[in-house]
């Protein structure tokens, strides 16, 4: 029996997995039938989510955490059973400021960047015209991510810059219209603003942290409960989508598909970019390849860690003002569902973790981890900062941020 | 009561202002251009802010909220979870809708029910121009296979369109299909 499943998305590049396990026919081998559903705010992604539009959505990771804890709107719970991609972001500034604060063709490094854009936001702090910053979403990684580096480099976020919300489609725009000095967004909108000259790339996000969570699959606990089934066929099917995604061999065809105007209904060659973790840095250089600045498949990047969700809960009461609260930590911690991941790929071919939270930032060095199923080795995780996000001690870690 | 609508969609915010223009004591501000949009919002200073939910815009009017807090003026998307179905009807229609803290919901809701009737109306009219423009392409077809049979066959005009007629009626199938084959298989063996 094949099962329907409505999703939510955005027109980004990691939005991948479902389209392309959409278009490869890897949901309906699995029993699931999906009708995709593009959106232009997350605003709306998660109101047809709440409204029942959707049954799962594309979603910032942080979003989902704020939806369930209430904040801004009555509270929600939602569940992610599987994580849709790490990273896959990148600063990019106004041109002349990028060279300001990082090597002409090359990609800056997260500390001197931080201390040359350091004398920049002084200066411009002094002038009394703050630098500003375009984010994605206030619940967004992006708007972490950002934060955690200028934050960590002696720049305090909400004293010393501003920090607005700018829809990715229009990022570029506000750069060229000086509305903003610097965005942080995923792809392809940093390399849109680099091809049109308006700004060049200074930092991605894994240079940050370098397996920061980034965009979740999101349900309604209550539809989780209700379409478990069809749920289980997905989470199946998106591994797969996710395989074929980072095999070089169909890098090409994947560009192509998500070029379409339904989905991204932009350029194949920019997408190919992302997908293949190259980056033209500056108008006129040469493509740049940082391996994993996206990373969608490997090392279980999927699994839900509860570690994940905790860690976007502190820097919600970090950049909220909010204080800790054991509960809201608890409720937090719940919307990553690590059984449900594992419910689903039990007895496939794909690893399994053998615990579900895990010392965030605590890896330097590629570590083989115990398994429930297949074998497991992770790579270094780190902050660029090398502090370290023990779950077991959220508030002795609030409390050592700067 | 203070009303901004914002809609990219000029023909779509106008519909929605005169519908708006009926009640009484409202006094409206159509903002389609996303420049300034912020800008214009605050000079207007709305008590209610309806909004298409396609608009890209959104998440940035929803920041400017929160931030706006601060400014006396708490403005929040209109979720009374009292009131679910106001909001589904909403969602459904495709308009999002942000309402001053403390407004009575007496006075929201005659404001809302307009908006989403005339957003549904909207709606009607670009699926009947969608049907206007099919049926327009329908008869260009139904013509082109007529011309066909006409030249190929010798029939007179009345005769080529009986000749579908008939053969619909038999296949049980819709004129605009048969005049749909005629034309592929004629292109397909070499006519243009």
């Amino acid at each position: 029996m094949t099962r329907e499943l409505t999703i939510g998305f955005l027109p980004l590049v990691d939005a991948c997995l479902p389209i392309l396990a959409h278009e490869h026919g890897f949901a309906e081998e699995a029993g699931v039938s999906l009708r995709l559903v593009k959106d232009m705010s997350w605003a709306t992604v998660l109101d047809r989510l709440l409204y029942g539009h959707s049954d799962a959505a594309h979603l910032v990771a942080p979003l989902a955490i704020a939806t369930t804890l209430g904040r801004g709107r009555p509270a929600q719970p939602l569940a992610v059973p599987f994580v849709l991609g790490l990273n896959g972001n990148a600063i990019t500034l106004r041109t002349q400021i990028a060279r300001q604060v990082r090597p002409e063709g090359h990609m800056g490094e997260p500390v001197q960047v931080g201390a040359a854009l350091r004398r920049v936001v002084q200066e411009r702090l002094a002038a009394g015209s703050p630098l500003r910053f375009g984010v994605v979403h206030r619940y967004s990684s992006h708007n972490y991510m950002l934060r955690y580096w200028l934050a960590a480099c002696g720049i305090q976020p909400d004293r010393d810059v501003e920090i607005a919300t700018v829809a990715p489609p229009f990022c570029a725009d506000a750069l060229a219209q000086g509305e903003v000095d610097g965005i942080c967004v995923g792809e392809p909108w940093n390399s849109v603003a680099v091809e049109q000259g308006v700004g060049e790339i200074v930092l991605s996000s894994a240079q940050i942290w370098r397996r920061g969570v980034e965009k979740v699959l999101a349900l309604r606990e209550a539809v989780l409960d209700e379409r478990r089934e069809a749920v289980l066929g997905l989470i199946r099917a998106l591994c797969r989508a996710g395989a074929h995604f980072v095999d070089p061999a169909n890098w090409e065809q994947n560009a192509a598909i998500l070029a379409r105007p339904q989905y991204l209904d932009g350029s194949a060659e920019l997408i190919r970019r992302a997908i293949s973790d190259r980056l033209l840095i500056s108008r006129g250089g040469a493509l740049i390849h940082y391996p994993d600045f996206m990373f969608q498949y490997r090392e279980a990047a999927n699994f839900p860690w509860v570690s994940q969700a905790e860690w976007l809960y502190t820097q919600m009461v970090r950049w909220d003002g909010m204080a800790f609260d054991p509960a809201d930590a608890a409720k937090a911690a719940r919307v990553f569902r690590p059984d449900i991941y594992r419910a689903a790929l039990l007895g496939t071919d794909e690893p399994l973790p053998g615990a579900s939270s895990k010392v965030e930032g605590s890896l330097a060095a590629r570590t083989v981890v115990g398994t429930q199923q297949g074998a497991m080795m992770l790579e270094a995780n780190s902050f660029f900062d090398g502090k370290v996000f023990d779950p077991n001690h959220i508030e002795g870690y609030l409390s050592s941020l700067p | 009561m203070r009303i901004a609508i914002i809609d990219e969609s000029a023909a779509r915010a106008s519909i929605i202002q005169e519908g708006l223009a009926t009640l009484e004591d409202c006094e409206l501000f159509v903002i389609t251009d996303r420049r300034g949009l912020l800008a214009r919002v605050a000079e207007f200073d709305p008590d209610i802010v309806l909004m298409d939910l396609g608009n890209p815009s959104r998440d940035v009017l929803e920041e400017y909220f929160v931030v706006s807090r601060a400014l006396q003026r708490p403005i929040a998307m209109f979720v009374d979870e009292s009131d679910d179905e106001a909001i589904v009807a909403s969602v459904d229609a495709g308009v999002s809708s942000y309402v001053v803290d403390g407004l009575a919901p007496n006075r929201i809701r005659p404001i809302l029910d307009l908006a989403v009737t005339r957003f549904n109306a909207f709606s009607r009219l670009q699926r009947d121009l969608a049907d206007a423009k099919g049926k327009l392409a329908e008869r260009d077809t139904i013509d082109s296979a007529k011309r066909i049979l006409m030249d190929t066959r010798g029939f007179p005009e009345p005769k080529a369109y009986a000749e579908m007629r008939k053969a619909a009626m038999n296949q049980g199938k819709r004129i605009v299909e048969i005049a749909e084959a005629i034309v592929t298989a004629h292109n397909l063996m070499g006519g243009a």
